[in-house]
Parts: C-alpha cells; sequence; structure tokens
C-alpha cells in the first residue's frame, strides 16, 4: 500500500497530464457526438454576449455586402409579384378574392425567422455557427436554417435563451442533408469529407444518372428540415467511384460560408406531426 | 506588476486576440495562425509543474469554449505545458539560468537560436496534436502534413513579430536569496 503511495506522489505530474489528457478527449467524444454536455447552454449564454458585443462592430464593415445581398433578394421577389405576369384577355373576368389571407394560416407549412449570425467557423473538420435567436424567440432544435441567397446553411442543433447553435454543413460527422439532383432528380446525401471550405460532396448518386458541371444540387424536401428546391450547391467534379456504382460528386455551396451575416430559420409547423406518425408505425413495425 | 496579475491580463488578451482576430484568417482556405500558445510558453520558469498543466487545461477550455468543440485546444494545451520543462532544461545553457531570470525569453534562454528551438518544437507539437485530434483518424497523411507544417510556419512568424514588439523586460535575478 505504502509502494502505491509513493508511486502517486512520486509520478504525480505524469499522472495529472495522463488525466487531464483523457478528459480532454473525453470531452471532445461526448460533446461533439452528443452535444448536451451540461455546461454546453451556459456556456452559450456568455461566450455569446461577448461575442455579441464584437459582431456589433464587426457588423458595420460588412453593411456594404449586406447591401448587396439584400438588393439581390429584393430584386428576386420583386419578379415573383404579380404584376411582372401579364395573362392574355380570355372571356374571364378578375375578381377580387375576399379570402382572408390570415384564413391560409391552418395550411402553412413553413415560417421563416430571421436571425444574425453572431459566430461563425470555417477552419475546424466540425464547424459550428452561432445566432443571436434562441429559445425565448420561438427557436427549437432541429429547424433548418438558410441563408440570404436561399442556399442551405445548416441545423439547429442547441437552443438556450436568447442564443442557438446550429450544425453547419461544414461539419463532417454529423451533417447529412438529404438533396437531389434538379434536372435528373435522382436523390442523394450531401456531407462533407472536411478538407475545403465551400466544397461539400454528393454521395449515393447511381452512375445511370446524368450529372455534369454547372448542374444545380436542391434540397428533396423528404426531410422534415428544409422546403423542397432549397439550394445547396452546384456542382463542380464528377468522378466515378472505383468499387461502388456511384458518382463521387463535389459541389461548391450556395451559402458563402465566409460571409456569414443574416441568415433565416425554417420553422417547419408540421414537423412535430410528420415525426409523431412515423414514431407509431416504427413502433408498429418492432 | 506581480507575476500573477501579469499572466491574467495575457490570459484575457491572448484569448480574446486568438478568437476574435486571428480564427478569421484563413490563409489558402488551409491555415489558420495560432498565437495563443504563447501564454503557456511565457509562463514562469519557478512554477509548480501540477498548476501549469491546470492553468493549461483552463485556459485551452476557454478557447474551446468559444469555438464550441469542447476539447480540442484543451489537450493540446496540456500537451504543450507538461512538455515545456523538458525543453527548457534540454536547452538552456547553463546550470541554474532558470532561476536568474523569470520566464522564458531570448535573453534568459541565452540567445536567439535555442529560444527559436523552443518556441518552434513547442509550436509543432501544439499544432499537429491539434489537427491530428480534430481529423480523428490517420488517413490522408498529406493532408495533415501541410496543413501542421503551414500553420506551425504562420504561427512562428506571428510569434516572432510578437516577440519583437512587445519587448518584455527581464531583470536579472541573483541566486543567492
Amino acid at each position: 500500500m505504502r509502494n502505491i503511495f509513493l508511486f502517486i506522489r512520486r509520478y504525480s505530474t505524469f499522472l495529472l497530464f495522463i488525466l487531464l489528457q483523457l478528459f480532454s478527449i473525453y470531452l471532445i467524444v461526448t460533446y461533439n457526438k452528443y452535444h448536451q454536455a451540461v455546461f454546453s447552454n451556459t456556456a452559450n449564454q456568455y461566450t455569446g454576449k461577448i461575442n455579441t458585443q464584437y459582431n456589433k462592430i464587426e457588423n458595420y464593415f460588412n453593411l456594404k455586402k449586406t447591401n448587396d445581398s439584400l438588393v439581390k433578394v429584393n430584386e428576386r421577389l420583386y419578379n415573383t409579384l404579380k404584376q411582372d405576369f401579364q395573362l392574355p384577355d380570355t372571356a374571364s373576368k378578375i375578381v377580387v378574392d375576399s379570402i382572408r389571407v390570415d384564413s391560409l394560416l391552418k395550411y402553412r407549412r413553413y415560417n421563416y425567422l430571421h436571425a444574425t449570425v453572431v459566430a461563425n467557423s470555417v477552419s475546424n473538420q466540425n464547424n459550428y455557427i452561432v445566432i443571436g435567436r434562441g429559445k425565448s424567440q420561438q427557436l427549437k432544435v432541429g429547424m433548418g436554417v438558410i441563408d440570404a441567397s436561399n442556399g442551405v446553411v445548416g441545423i439547429v442543433s442547441e437552443v438556450s435563451d436568447d442564443f442557438s447553435v446550429l450544425i453547419s454543413l461544414l461539419h463532417k460527422k454529423d451533417s447529412r442533408i438529404s438533396s437531389k439532383l434538379f434536372k435528373g432528380g435522382e436523390i442523394g446525401t450531401v456531407t462533407w469529407n472536411g478538407n475545403q471550405p465551400n466544397i461539400l460532396q454528393l454521395t449515393g448518386i447511381p452512375k445511370s444518372a446524368k450529372v455534369a458541371k454547372g448542374d444545380s444540387v436542391v434540397t428533396s424536401g423528404y426531410s422534415t428540415y428544409f422546403p423542397k428546391g432549397m439550394m445547396v450547391g452546384i456542382v463542380t467534379e464528377v468522378t466515378p467511384e472505383k468499387s461502388t456504382n456511384n458518382f463521387a460528386i463535389n459541389i461548391k455551396s450556395t451559402a458563402d460560408f465566409y460571409n456569414l451575416q443574416y441568415v433565416y430559420v425554417i420553422d417547419n409547423l408540421q414537423q412535430a406531426a410528420i415525426n409523431d406518425l412515423l414514431n407509431k408505425a416504427e413502433k408498429k413495425s418492432q | 506588476m506581480s507575476t500573477l496579475v501579469k499572466n491574467s491580463i495575457r490570459f484575457i488578451l491572448f484569448i480574446l486576440i486568438q478568437v476574435f482576430v486571428l480564427d478569421n484568417i484563413h490563409l489558402h482556405k488551409l491555415a489558420t495562425p495560432y498565437l495563443y500558445l504563447l501564454f503557456i510558453i511565457w509562463l514562469p520558469f519557478r512554477m509548480n509543474r501540477s498548476w501549469q498543466l491546470l492553468i493549461a487545461f483552463i485556459f485551452g477550455f476557454t478557447l474551446d469554449a468559444f469555438r464550441h468543440s469542447f476539447g480540442f485546444h484543451a489537450a493540446a494545451c496540456v500537451l504543450i505545458a507538461y512538455i515545456r520543462p523538458y525543453f527548457i532544461n534540454l536547452l538552456i545553457p547553463q546550470e541554474g539560468a532558470d532561476s536568474n531570470y523569470e520566464e522564458p525569453s531570448i535573453k534568459s534562454m541565452g540567445g536567439f537560436t535555442p529560444y527559436f528551438i523552443f518556441i518552434a518544437a513547442l509550436t509543432i507539437i501544439h499544432h499537429a496534436w491539434l489537427f491530428l485530434l480534430e481529423a480523428w483518424q490517420v488517413g490522408n497523411s498529406w493532408y495533415f502534413l501541410a496543413k501542421t507544417l503551414l500553420s506551425t510556419a504562420i504561427s512562428l512568424l506571428l510569434i516572432i513579430i510578437t516577440e519583437l514588439l512587445f519587448n518584455r523586460k527581464q531583470k536579472f535575478k541573483t541566486n543567492t536569496i
């Protein structure tokens, strides 16, 4: 027994070193897999507040870029206005519909909520984005997030009172977005291999599909996170995989992860209903 | 200024600079400079080694909290804090020089070359361990190597510039106390 104590005293520094290393690795494994470490919420609140202060200054320097992107969004919205389209005269006459817009509420599936980006990273293998909107502002875990140019950015993975953390598309371990080729309609999954920011990988597209450089990749609408047809990226490189029947496709993301200032969070109002049904079906088959 | 106050101010400054300035720099979308480890390099010679490890852990953990990925920087910081005394013993010129000065610098390490070898070794070990943990696998070794070497080069450049800009006055203490 005495020898054990002597041993511990003699090598106390080394043992402490091993202990701290193991604890760090434990943090890496648990926190990055489950995102539910006890301290994450409080840490969010404190670091989030400091980040917000810094962001106020940074925003000022990006005003011009933000303006440009807003002009572009406005242009797109203007182009969808009713008066842009003229139907040829027919026998029908235009009647002003007396239906109240509010009565459409129960058919609404998606609701968009805006948020500012408070912190962002692109240089790690698993990147997270922090936005300045949280539980008290109607955010929930599992909402999809897009940027001003309609490009997919990520999915909300954690919420505190006033801040939320997103799993960015640039997250090697956990980012999987169900997507499809806009032209052919083949369904695949968009992931990131951790090498180059803004270049993502589309997997699961069979060699029978017609894919060319420049094709658009959009969300499939099969997951409850995103509506159908949100831009994910544009194909930049197509190579056949040797051992499988699939293509290995590189795509350039529509969202520019180096310059994220404002994002829109998509609230799928039917998400709970769909998930409930799925759970029921799964329980039955067990 | 007392050692405690000085190091507390450094702690805050290095964290803020790393998070808000350097983390926004991505050269060729590959390398990010890390300056914050200078805090650990500059810790006093005579500090208890267990305390050094604990402080390094808290320091790395604070940075991790800002980046929302816990453990990576803490592990790398603890590693270099652990091997730092060995390098000091190896590189310091004469017996007892570490009790004449308070903390590692060009003067106290006896010239530019030993000090440079000291910071270069710690920087490259820190970066290699950090990127290895981030990748979580030993595949794609060329990418890993390029990332480590490039980041090390940029970090070293920044560290030397910092060293030249902020000339730390090192008082010579006699060891007869």
